[in-house]
């Protein structure tokens, strides 16, 4: 009785996601022409590859929803290290993406669009459309740009040094301090009922906190040493896990695909490994070195042992890395493919599109479910593997 | 290719911002919510600890207390069996008291009644003594109010005196 609810809180919810969906790629062929810029080809029919994609990488702008001409996002500042000091401007300059910013001598902005075509541009930067820096910023031909009306990417000029606010690092930001204000309130309440049994959001993360300490850390590293490393494993599986979470929400603030961005996953990874390495000791190195139990002829004069043992150390991070950005983005991919199922069928026919649609959000919403699921068992793979790590690297020799 | 291509900025907010919040985390929320934890497990096995002991420490004075109600058992049925004796020691020996007094007191009223009979017939002898006395008397006198009976009476004692003398 209690489901029922809920579940019809979901239905309207996705109903709600799908039809708003279907009203921004609609309307996506009209905002082009209006923002008077020709970008060639934004897609005449709705591609559910370019949409999907759309929705799982990083963006210079958070969008949030488009409703006819009406566009809400969030402009975010861009940052970006320009021979020997920084430019900061608004994304909202680039009008989502669809025109460049271009900067005279003195580094300042050149306002394109509002003024018409500028006369002394020295450089000019633009969310790039295809090509190998697909989505990313990069120098532009200013020269195309301000004859004939083309983005062409300066591919001489390299690539700028992007620190930009990004929608995924807004994300970062706000699931760190959601993580920061959880943390600290669940420690204040420690603090705070000393002895006591656990109560509210305390008592909710409690298993985890255990689970880690006890089931992760404890067995993978040993009674000895374990303890050193909680914090760190304790932080890796509430930070993945609470940010697969958020990335499951389709709306703002979560729909960040953070877990799923290969940076994110990367940086994580070099963490593990950075640890993993640091806390190396003698017994660590001398099996990757020095590797006992194999025949001399395997490491003397050709060191096939040391090199395959220092392959393992590399592929380690790696495979940390891809798993979980692996996981998390085909996660995100499927669930949106059935949502894009839709739009494909009602394309086709509009009645074959609502039929498709009870077919799709079902499944939709399975997927979802399993997401859920996924996304604690990678925070738990993530945080096992970086234990048993450490584990191997704080082994004694026996 | 977008979707494998890290970003810069990203690396570099990513690293900043997590390693901030890890060492925040770690130096300060952390240590306080295992600590916590740890304390309070430590708390609760001391407590089960020392509620197994009080369990068999009540275990131990249960079974001192049957112990020693089994001896206040036997005790008081020791006491009940030399109470009984004496009882029944006393009701026989009351009894024969009792028997003894009683032949006493009807031994000393058997005694009594004689001596108040004896008492009782001697003053009777000595009343119908009397009594015969005063009658004797007066038919004595009744008799010698007449000069020949006096005389008479005379004669036969003077008779009955000489024939003792004689």
């Amino acid at each position: 009785m209690i489901i029922r609810p809920v579940q019809s809180v979901l239905v309207a919810l996705l109903l709600f996601i799908t039809s708003s969906l279907f009203a921004q790629h609609a309307s996506e062929n009209e905002a082009v022409e209006h923002d008077g810029v020709s970008i060639e080809s934004h897609d005449e029919a709705f591609n559910a590859g370019n949409m999907i994609l759309e929705h799982i990488v990083d963006a210079y702008e958070w969008h949030i929803l488009t409703y006819g001409d009406f566009h809400l996002s969030i402009p975010l500042p861009i940052i970006v290290y320009h021979k020997g000091s920084f430019i900061t401007f608004l994304s909202s300059k680039l009008h989502h993406g669809h025109s460049p910013a271009l900067f005279d001598e003195n580094k300042d902005l050149i306002h394109a669009v509002e003024q018409g075509a500028p006369e002394h541009p020295v450089f000019g930067l633009a969310v790039m459309h295809e090509g190998a820096h697909k989505g990313k910023l990069a120098y532009i031909k200013v020269a195309d740009y301000v004859n004939h009306h083309v983005i062409v990417e300066d591919i001489e000029a390299g690539m700028p040094t992007d620190l930009s606010i990004t929608k995924n690092v807004v994300s970062l930001w706000i699931s760190l301090i959601l993580i920061l204000v959880i943390f600290f309130s669940v420690a204040k309440s420690y603090k705070k009922r000393k002895g006591m049994a656990p109560k509210g959001l305390q008592s909710a993360l409690e298993p985890f906190i255990v689970f880690i300490r006890d089931d992760i850390a404890k067995e993978s590293i040993g009674e000895k040493k374990y303890e050193k490393y909680v914090p760190y494993l304790l932080t890796i599986f509430f930070f993945i896990f609470f940010n697969n979470l958020l990335g499951l929400i389709p709306f703002f603030p979560g729909g960040a695909n953070l877990t799923g961005n290969i940076a994110i996953t990367m940086v994580l990874a070099l963490f593990t490994f950075i640890i993993t390495t640091v806390s190396g000791n003698k017994n660590y190195w001398t099996h990757i070195v020095n590797t006992p139990g194999v025949p001399w002829w395997l490491k003397i004069p050709m060191p096939l042992m040391p090199i395959v043992e220092l392959m393992g150390l590399i592929t380690k991070p790696f495979v940390l890395m891809v798993r979980l950005f692996a996981n998390i983005t085909a996660g995100h991919i499927i669930v949106l493919g059935f949502i894009s199922l839709i739009f494909i069928f009602g394309n086709m026919h509009p009645v074959a599109g609502y039929g498709v649609s009870i077919v799709s959000i079902a499944f939709s919403i399975f997927l979802t479910f399993l997401e859920f699921l996924v996304a604690l068992i990678q925070a738990y793979v993530f945080t096992l593997l970086s234990a048993l790590y450490f584990g191997a690297a704080t082994e004694e020799h026996h | 290719m977008e979707l494998v291509n890290p970003g810069l900025g990203l690396i570099f907010w990513m690293t900043l911002s997590f390693g901030i919040v890890l060492f925040i985390l770690s130096k300060y929320a952390w240590p306080l919510i295992l600590g916590g934890i740890k304390e309070r497990e430590e708390e609760i096995n001391n407590s089960l600890e020392s509620a197994r002991q009080a369990r068999e420490e009540i275990k131990n004075l249960q079974s001192n207390n049957e112990q020693l109600l089994k001896q206040a058992r036997e005790e008081r049925d020791a006491l009940m069996r030399e109470a009984r004796e004496l009882k029944d020691d006393m009701i026989v020996k009351a009894k024969s008291q009792a028997d003894q007094q009683a032949k006493q007191i009807i031994e000393s009223a058997k005694a009594a009644i004689e001596q108040e009979k004896t008492a009782a017939l001697s003053d009777l002898k000595n009343q119908v003594a009397g009594l015969s006395i005063e009658i004797a008397e007066k038919l004595l006198k009744a008799e010698l109010s007449k000069e020949n009976k006096q005389k008479e009476l005379m004669d036969k004692l003077i008779g009955e005196a000489g024939q003792q003398l004689n």
